[in-house]
């Protein structure tokens, strides 16, 4: 035990080391010094906790839920919480509610890291591009970005999946297209920082062209306002997938998607509230604890914020 | 600086111009590129807009003489400029669903969506205003606290979901208010006959015919959707209100007028915030044009006949000319709102360039 003990103290040692010996130390010491103060921030530990579970519940899904979520039972329908077996009660065709919330948390999911992964990457091609060759190409490229900002963007993807079709697929597709100028504005101001720092200059001796430079160079120090970005956004996505599944544009039954659950319970809200209820706390607990994780983040790694 | 007066002014002017210059430049491309997106996305939808019109069992000949009234027939670069001609005379086309130019149904239900939002809006302002300010006259405290996590479980409720709840507490357990729609079924079939639509806000229409029962009625409608839009933008204005609060509190000339002795109330309402006004006024136009998104989903619930409803009721009809015509709209106010707060900001704050 006392080995055990030793080893952990070692490696903590190790961590705080004031002169790192190599660049994985100083990187890793840096992510410890934040979670140290992050630590500190109660609520960005409960929004942490809150994904943490979201992402339990999603990949132990089988296990967890008491029912399959697709088997109807037309002699349990409606059935309130509380019920023996049916914690969270049953929908109108006899669904255990909580069994599909839990897989629920799945297509929520997909549908936040699929967007999480795509509309960041566009912004920074955009944004660095822009910032980085300036003048003319930055002046069209940062047009183009205000004409999407100017969009309201439900009403935008609600158009796109208009044209598109509804499903799950074109959802994220239209909440992608929607997302991305945020990060093409946070990407371009950050290059603009950049580019003129000496390092830039150094490897522009060396020879490397642009598309070199900005790849490895540049796109690397814009990447940690971007995250913090995503992880704020990520509530705003699931909110508007919610409620493109709610208008029956998105997700579409018989999955198992929050938003469109909701929309199912509407009809007897006045009788059996339960079946509107509760997939929306769920959608209100998920993206609170994306908002918290966001907000603590935000203040742990944007040096301007740590004096607040 | 040995400039001399004049031109100075002419500087100032001239700069002033460029300003504005560069304001309406801006305003046109950012226009003509709101309606290059409509444009695409109305060439690119699966639906033959000819075939729409004509229906299934038209003649070669008919299918021809409307594909070409309609301009289909025209190379693509001038079929847009038809359009971008079209759109700045204010014709979006003929609706499918009720044969009606676009236009003329977004102005029945556009002032709905204008008084939802309005009263939504003095809401968040009323309430979100003071709450940050407090907030940040007693940071880390347990008001402190209540504000920031009354703000963001505003930021992280599906709109559609507080409404559905707010239905079923106040409307069907309390009763306290109306429920969907803007009138009860009764005065709805009133409205018809006996209220001249002024307007075309309820309670507005209503005082002018002074049919105070009815005025009472349209109220305990209004009153939910537009408390739970009004929600979400007292979520952004609180957050904003404390954070520049923060940063006025901590300038000097505060230090000053404590130092001299005037009362805490006076240097936080009356010197502070006089300055917070400044970038306040942009929050609160950029919040307004926030709830024309959210008016989509909360009209929805409350049946409320506005811009939202008609958007999406057209989506389900296929009627792409008023889903086209209803987004090239909001996204005309959403701009409009945010030229004005530049705007706003510019002349209000003489230090912003």
């Amino acid at each position: 035990m006392s080995g055990a003990e030793m080893k952990r103290g070692g490696v903590i040692a190790w961590l705080r080391e004031p002169n790192p010996h190599s660049r994985t130390q100083a990187r890793l010491g840096q992510a410890y010094l934040s979670w140290l103060r992050m630590r500190r921030n109660p609520l960005a530990m409960v929004g942490l906790t809150i994904v943490l579970l979201l992402l339990v519940m999603a990949a132990l899904a089988p296990w967890l839920a008491p029912h399959d979520p697709y088997v109807q039972d037309l002699t349990r329908r409606l059935l309130p919480p509380g019920t023996p077996g049916h914690l969270l009660g049953t929908d109108d065709f006899g669904r255990d509610i909580l069994s599909r919330i839990i897989y629920g948390s799945r297509i929520t999911l997909y549908i936040v890291v699929l967007v999480a992964v795509s509309a960041p990457v566009l912004g920074l091609l955009i944004g660095t591009v822009s910032g980085y060759f300036g003048g003319f190409v930055d002046q069209v490229l940062m047009r183009i970005t205000d004409i999407f900002l100017a969009f309201p963007r439900l009403i935008l993807a609600l158009a796109l999946v208009a044209v598109l079709g509804p499903g799950i697929e074109n959802a994220v597709l239209a909440i992608a297209l929607t997302a991305w100028p945020p990060y093409a504005r946070v990407a371009r101001a950050e290059t603009l920082t950049v580019r003129s720092s000496d390092y830039i200059a150094a490897v522009r001796l060396q020879g490397a062209g642009a598309p070199r430079i900005i790849w490895g160079h540049v796109m690397p120090m814009c990447l940690p306002s971007v995250i913090i970005r995503v992880t704020l956004d990520m509530a705003g996505v699931i909110l508007i997938a919610a409620g493109l599944g709610f208008l029956g544009l998105g997700v579409q039954p018989p999955l198992p998607e929050w938003g469109l659950m909701i929309s199912s319970g509407r009809k007897f809200l006045f009788e059996q509230w339960w079946v509107a209820t509760m997939p929306g706390l769920a959608i209100f607990i998920v993206s609170l604890g994306f908002n918290l994780l966001g907000d603590g983040l935000r203040d742990v790694l944007d040096p301007r914020n740590s004096g607040k | 600086m040995s400039v001399s007066d004049t031109s100075f002014r002419d500087s100032r002017l001239a700069f002033a111009l460029r300003q504005g210059g560069g304001i309406v430049l801006s305003l046109a491309a950012t226009l003509l590129g709101l309606l290059l997106v409509t444009f695409f996305i109305g060439r690119v939808v699966p639906i033959d807009p000819v075939l729409a019109v004509v229906g299934e069992r038209a003649t070669q000949a008919q299918y021809d003489a409307v594909r070409e009234a309609l301009g289909l027939d025209q190379p693509l670069w001038k079929q847009f400029g038809i359009y971008v001609w079209d759109a700045l005379h204010g014709d979006f086309g003929q609706s499918i669903r009720t044969r009606e130019p676009v236009v003329d149904e977004i102005r029945r239900y556009f002032p709905a969506t204008l008084e939802l939002a309005t009263l939504a809006t003095i809401f968040g302002v009323i309430v979100g205003v003071p709450a940050g300010v407090i907030a940040a006259t007693r940071p880390g405290s347990l008001i402190d606290q209540i504000v920031r996590i009354v703000g963001l479980m505003g930021y992280s409720m599906p709109v559609f979901w507080l409404g559905l709840m707010g239905l079923l507490l106040f409307y069907g357990i309390l009763g306290w208010v109306g429920g969907p729609g803007q009138l009860d079924a009764g005065y709805q079939m009133l409205m018809e006959f006996e209220l001249t639509r002024h307007t075309g806000m309820i309670l507005l229409d209503t005082a002018l015919n002074g049919r105070w029962d009815m005025f009472a009625n349209a109220l305990s409608h209004i009153v939910l959707p537009a408390g739970i839009l009004g929600y979400t933008s007292m979520a952004y204005i609180s957050r904003m209100t404390r954070s520049f609060m923060m940063n006025e509190l901590g300038q000097e000339y505060i230090t000053t007028a404590r130092v001299k002795g005037m009362p805490e109330w006076r240097v936080i309402w009356v010197h502070a915030l006089k300055n917070v006004m400044v970038p306040l006024i942009t929050v609160v136009a950029l919040s307004y044009a926030y709830l024309l998104e959210g008016s989509v989903l909360t009209e929805t619930i409350f049946a409320w006949p506005g811009l939202g409803s008609y958007i999406t009721d057209a989506l389900f009809a296929a009627d792409m000319p008023a889903v086209l015509g209803g987004t090239v709209v909001v996204g005309v106010v959403f701009i409009g709102l945010n030229m004005l707060s530049d705007i706003l900001y510019r002349l209000v704050d003489p230090r912003a360039k």
